[in-house]
C-alpha cells in the first residue's frame, strides 16, 4: 500500500460539489486505521460533470473514481487501496478496464492543460517533474537570441486565446522593436465572459505554466516588470498564484540576473480586478492597474507602443502563455501540426449548459461542432434536441443546428457570425428561447458598458428596452428592424471591443431565429415555452389526482387544494417558476 | 452581470449607529503610500475590513495619502465590487452567468426575493442577509448555482435554494 497513492480533485468545481468533505473523509480513515498509501489534492482535470473526482495510482496504473461522496470513498478505500480490488463500477477513466466515459477524452490533446489534474499545483517540484522550467532553463544555457524565441512563437501560429485572434508573435515582435528602458508584460485573468472558466481552471491547476510563459515573454521583449490581473471573484487562482510566485521568487525564476543570464531581472505582482468587465479590454485593463476607473482609450498607440504606465507593454491572455513552455520546449512545428491552416494549435473550450457531459476540454482548432457536442460532450441532457450552440460569450453568437459541422477555427466561426471568444461554449435546446439569450447578454453588456461612448452606453439600453417589451409581450410591428439598425450603429461608433460586439448576440439571432422574434411579437407566443409573461400554468381538472406534491412544492403557496381534490393555482401569486410542471407526475399542469 | 445595489449617497457611518475602527486603516494605508496604482488595494483593503466602504474611510484615506476623494469616489462606483453601505451578515450571491441562466437562475432569486421579502442587492431589516446577482462563479457544470460566504450550492431550484437559508437562520439563531 507504500506505493498507493489517493489524489483527490479539489479545484473550485471539485469543491463546490463536495471534494473537501470527501478529502476529509479519507483522511480520517488513513489517520484511524494508520494506513500508508499517500493522501494529496489536484485541480480541475476538466471532467467537471463528474465531480467529486478521486484518483487512485497503484502498481496496476491509473484509476480515475467519479461522483464519489463519503460512503463511496469509504468502499475505494477498503476494496480498491486496502485489498487492491478496484470498484469499477465509479471508474470514469481507467488505463485496464473501459468506462462510459472514454469518448470525453478521446480526441483531446492537452497542452495548454498539460498538468491540470496530474499535479498539486502549490508544489514546485511536481511542475518541475513534468518538463516545467526547462524551457527557461534551456533558453539561458542555449543562449537562445530573444529574436529566435519570438520566430519560434510567430512559426507555431500561436494566436491570442483570449478573443482576440492576434498572432502571438507578432505582437511580441512589436513590443521587442520599441526601445525602452522600461517593458512590462501582463497576463489578462480578468476572464469575464459568463459561462467560461477555462482561466480559472488554468490559473488554480497550473499556475507556473502561465508564470513561466510571461517569463520567457519578458526575455523575448526585454520587459523588467510584470503583472497578473486577475478578477477577484477567483480567490483560489489568486491564492496560488502568489504562492507560485514565491516560489519562483525562492529559486531563482524570478528577481535578478534569471536563470543564470545576467541583466534579465524581472518581478510579477499580482493586482486583482475589482468587477467590471471592461477591464478584459486590453487599455480600460491598464487603466484599472493605474488606480483608475476602467475605461478604454483610443488605438492607435497599441500597448506594445505605448501601454502601462507609458510604458511598450505585452499583454496576453493565460491560456496563451501557458502554451509558450510547451512551445518552446517540443518546437513550434509540433504545435502547427495541430490545427487548421490559419488556426494552429489547440483551444481550451468551457463547455456547459444542456450538455451531458459539461466541463474544460482541449481540442485541436478545426474540430467540428457536431463533434463535440456529440462525441465529448455526449450529447443533449435529458434527451432534447439541440438547438444552438453560444460562442464568444456576450460579444458572441449563437450558431445554430444547421450549421453544426461548423469547423471551429478562427475565420469559419467569425464567418457564421459568432466569434470564437475566449472558450465558452453554451449549448441550448428546444426550452431555451433565444430572443431571452439576447436580452440577457444585451442586459449584461448594458450594465458593464463604461459610459464612455454614446452609442454604447444609450444604444445598448434602447435595444435592451425593445428586447424586455418583446419578452414581455408588448413587441411591436417594427422592433426587429430598430434592433438591427441600433446594432449597426453602436458597432460603428464604439471605441472598444465591448460596444463594437455587444450587438452580436442579437444580430445573429434575428439572423437565425428571426421567426421566434416574430412569434413574440405578433403571436405574443415564446416557442420555446420560456418567457414567463407569456406563459400561464394552470392545473388540468381532468388528470389531477390531488397528490398534494405540486403544493406541496411551490415555494410562494400559490397551490391550493385537498388530498384528493383538483388543485387550483392562484395566477396573482404564481412566479411562473414552473416547478409544479417539473414535479407533477400526472401531466397535470398545463402551460402555455 | 453588475450587481444592483440601492445606491444613495455614501454612507456616514457614524450618523447611524454603524461603529467602525478607523484606527484599522492605517496599517492598509502604510503598506501602499506611496505606491504607483494604490488606489484600488486600498479600496479593496478598506471593504475587506468593514465589509464595505464608510464615509469617513474615503476622508482618512485622502487625508494620508494625498488621493483626492472625488477621484476616489469616482472609481468606487465604476467598479461593482465596491459597496458603500453596509451589508447583511451574510451575502447570497446567485449566479447569473449564462450556464446558469439557461438552467434556469432567474427562479433562484425570484424565490430568494419572495422567501426573504428583500429584492435583489437589498439586505433584510433583521441585517441576517443580502441578496445580490452575480456574473459567473465559474461552476457551471454544476448550475443553476449560488455561494454564501465561502460556501457553494450547486443543482439548486427555487425551493432548495430557500431550504438552504432557512437552515443557515435556523442554525445561527440557536447558537
Amino acid at each position: 500500500m507504500e506505493n498507493t497513492k489517493v489524489i483527490v480533485g479539489l479545484g473550485s468545481c471539485g469543491i463546490a460539489a463536495g471534494g473537501n468533505k470527501v478529502y476529509q473523509k479519507i483522511k480520517s480513515l488513513k489517520e484511524a486505521d494508520n494506513l500508508t498509501f499517500t493522501l494529496d489534492k489536484t485541480s480541475c482535470v476538466g471532467m467537471c460533470y463528474r465531480e467529486p473526482l478521486v484518483e487512485v495510482i497503484d502498481d496496476t496504473g491509473s484509476y480515475l473514481y467519479g461522483e464519489i461522496d463519503e460512503n463511496r470513498a469509504l468502499e475505494i478505500i477498503n476494496q480498491h487501496v486496502v485489498n487492491q480490488n478496484p470498484v469499477k463500477e465509479y471508474l470514469v477513466k481507467s488505463d485496464l478496464y473501459p468506462t462510459p466515459d472514454e469518448e470525453f477524452f478521446q480526441g483531446q490533446v492537452k497542452i495548454a492543460l498539460r498538468d491540470c489534474g496530474y499535479i498539486n499545483p502549490e508544489r514546485l517540484e511536481e511542475y518541475e517533474a513534468r518538463d516545467g522550467y526547462r524551457a527557461l532553463k534551456k533558453i539561458a544555457a542555449d543562449g537562445i537570441p530573444r529574436e529566435t524565441i519570438i520566430q519560434t512563437i510567430l512559426d507555431s501560429g500561436l494566436r491570442g486565446r483570449g478573443g482576440g485572434g492576434f498572432s502571438t508573435g507578432m505582437k511580441w515582435r512589436f513590443a521587442y522593436n520599441q526601445k525602452s528602458e522600461e517593458k512590462f508584460v501582463i497576463c489578462n485573468a480578468d476572464e469575464g465572459d459568463p459561462g467560461a472558466f477555462m482561466d480559472r481552471s488554468l490559473l488554480e491547476g497550473d499556475p507556473h505554466a502561465v508564470v513561466e510563459g510571461m517569463i520567457i515573454a519578458a526575455y523575448a521583449i526585454g520587459a523588467n516588470g510584470g503583472v497578473i490581473y486577475c478578477r477577484a471573484e477567483y480567490p483560489l487562482a489568486i491564492q496560488r498564484l502568489n504562492i507560485a510566485l514565491k516560489q519562483a521568487r525562492d529559486k531563482g525564476y524570478l528577481g535578478k540576473d534569471i536563470a543564470g543570464i545576467r541583466g534579465f531581472n524581472l518581478d510579477i505582482h499580482v493586482k486583482e480586478g475589482a468587477g467590471a468587465f471592461v477591464c478584459g479590454e486590453e487599455t480600460a485593463l491598464m487603466a484599472s492597474v493605474e488606480g483608475k476607473r476602467g475605461m478604454p482609450t483610443k488605438r492607435p498607440p497599441f500597448p506594445a507602443e505605448r501601454g502601462l504606465w507609458g510604458k511598450p507593454t505585452n499583454i496576453n491572455n493565460v491560456e496563451t502563455y501557458a502554451n509558450v513552455p510547451w512551445i518552446i520546449n517540443h518546437g513550434a512545428a509540433s504545435y502547427a501540426k495541430y490545427g487548421t491552416e490559419k488556426s494552429k494549435g489547440t483551444k481550451v473550450f468551457a463547455l456547459t449548459g444542456k450538455i451531458n457531459h459539461g466541463g474544460l476540454v482541449e481540442v485541436p482548432m478545426g474540430i467540428t461542432i457536431r463533434d463535440i457536442i456529440y462525441k465529448l460532450g455526449g450529447g443533449i441532457a435529458h434527451g432534447k434536441k439541440f438547438k444552438a450552440v453560444q460562442l464568444g460569450g456576450p460579444s458572441g453568437g449563437c450558431i445554430p443546428e444547421h450549421l453544426i459541422d461548423t469547423p471551429i477555427d478562427y475565420d469559419s466561426v467569425t464567418a457564421t457570425g459568432a466569434i470564437m471568444g475566449s472558450g465558452g461554449m453554451v449549448v441550448m435546446d428546444e426550452t431555451t428561447c433565444m430572443v431571452d439569450m439576447a436580452r440577457f447578454f444585451l442586459d449584461f453588456t448594458q450594465k458593464e458598458s463604461c459610459g464612455k461612448c454614446t452609442f454604447c452606453r444609450i444604444g445598448t439600453k434602447r435595444m435592451l428596452e425593445i428586447l424586455t417589451r418583446i419578452c414581455s409581450g408588448e413587441g411591436e410591428e417594427g422592433d426587429i428592424e430598430k434592433l438591427e439598425e441600433l446594432a449597426y450603429q453602436i458597432k460603428d461608433s464604439s471605441l472598444c471591443g465591448l460596444g463594437q460586439t455587444a450587438p452580436n448576440p442579437v444580430l445573429t439571432t434575428i439572423r437565425y431565429f428571426r421567426s421566434e422574434y416574430e412569434a413574440h411579437i405578433r403571436d405574443r407566443k415564446c416557442p420555446a415555452k420560456s418567457c414567463k409573461p407569456l406563459l400561464t400554468y394552470e392545473v388540468i381538472p381532468d388528470k389531477c389526482t390531488g397528490c398534494m406534491v405540486c403544493a406541496k412544492n411551490c415555494s410562494v403557496d400559490a397551490i391550493s387544494g385537498n388530498r384528493k381534490e383538483v388543485h387550483f393555482i392562484d395566477q396573482i401569486k404564481c412566479i411562473k417558476c414552473g416547478i409544479c410542471f417539473t414535479k407533477c407526475k400526472f401531466d397535470a399542469i398545463l402551460v402555455h | 452581470m453588475r450587481v444592483q445595489r440601492n445606491e444613495g449617497p455614501a454612507f456616514e457611518a457614524e450618523a447611524v449607529g454603524v461603529s467602525v475602527d478607523l484606527g484599522l486603516l492605517i496599517p492598509l494605508i502604510e503598506k501602499y503610500k506611496g505606491k504607483k496604482g494604490n488606489l484600488i488595494p486600498l479600496l479593496q483593503g478598506a471593504q475587506n475590513l468593514y465589509g464595505f466602504i464608510p464615509q469617513e474611510a474615503f476622508k482618512i484615506i485622502s487625508e494620508h495619502t494625498g488621493l483626492k476623494i472625488n477621484e476616489m469616489y469616482g472609481v468606487a462606483t465604476f467598479y461593482a465590487q465596491f459597496r458603500l453601505h453596509p451589508v447583511g451578515k451574510h451575502i447570497i450571491k446567485v449566479c447569473h452567468g449564462t450556464a446558469c441562466h439557461v438552467q434556469n437562475a432567474t427562479s433562484i432569486t425570484d424565490s430568494i426575493e419572495e422567501a426573504l421579502g428583500v429584492k435583489d442587492g437589498q439586505t433584510t431589516p433583521d441585517g441576517f442577509f443580502t441578496l445580490e446577482s452575480v456574473a459567473c462563479l465559474g461552476c457551471c457544470s454544476l448550475a443553476p448555482v449560488m455561494m454564501i460566504g465561502e460556501e457553494t450550492f450547486g443543482k439548486l431550484t427555487g425551493k432548495s435554494a430557500v431550504q438552504v437559508i432557512k437552515e443557515i437562520k435556523i442554525r445561527e439563531s440557536a447558537s
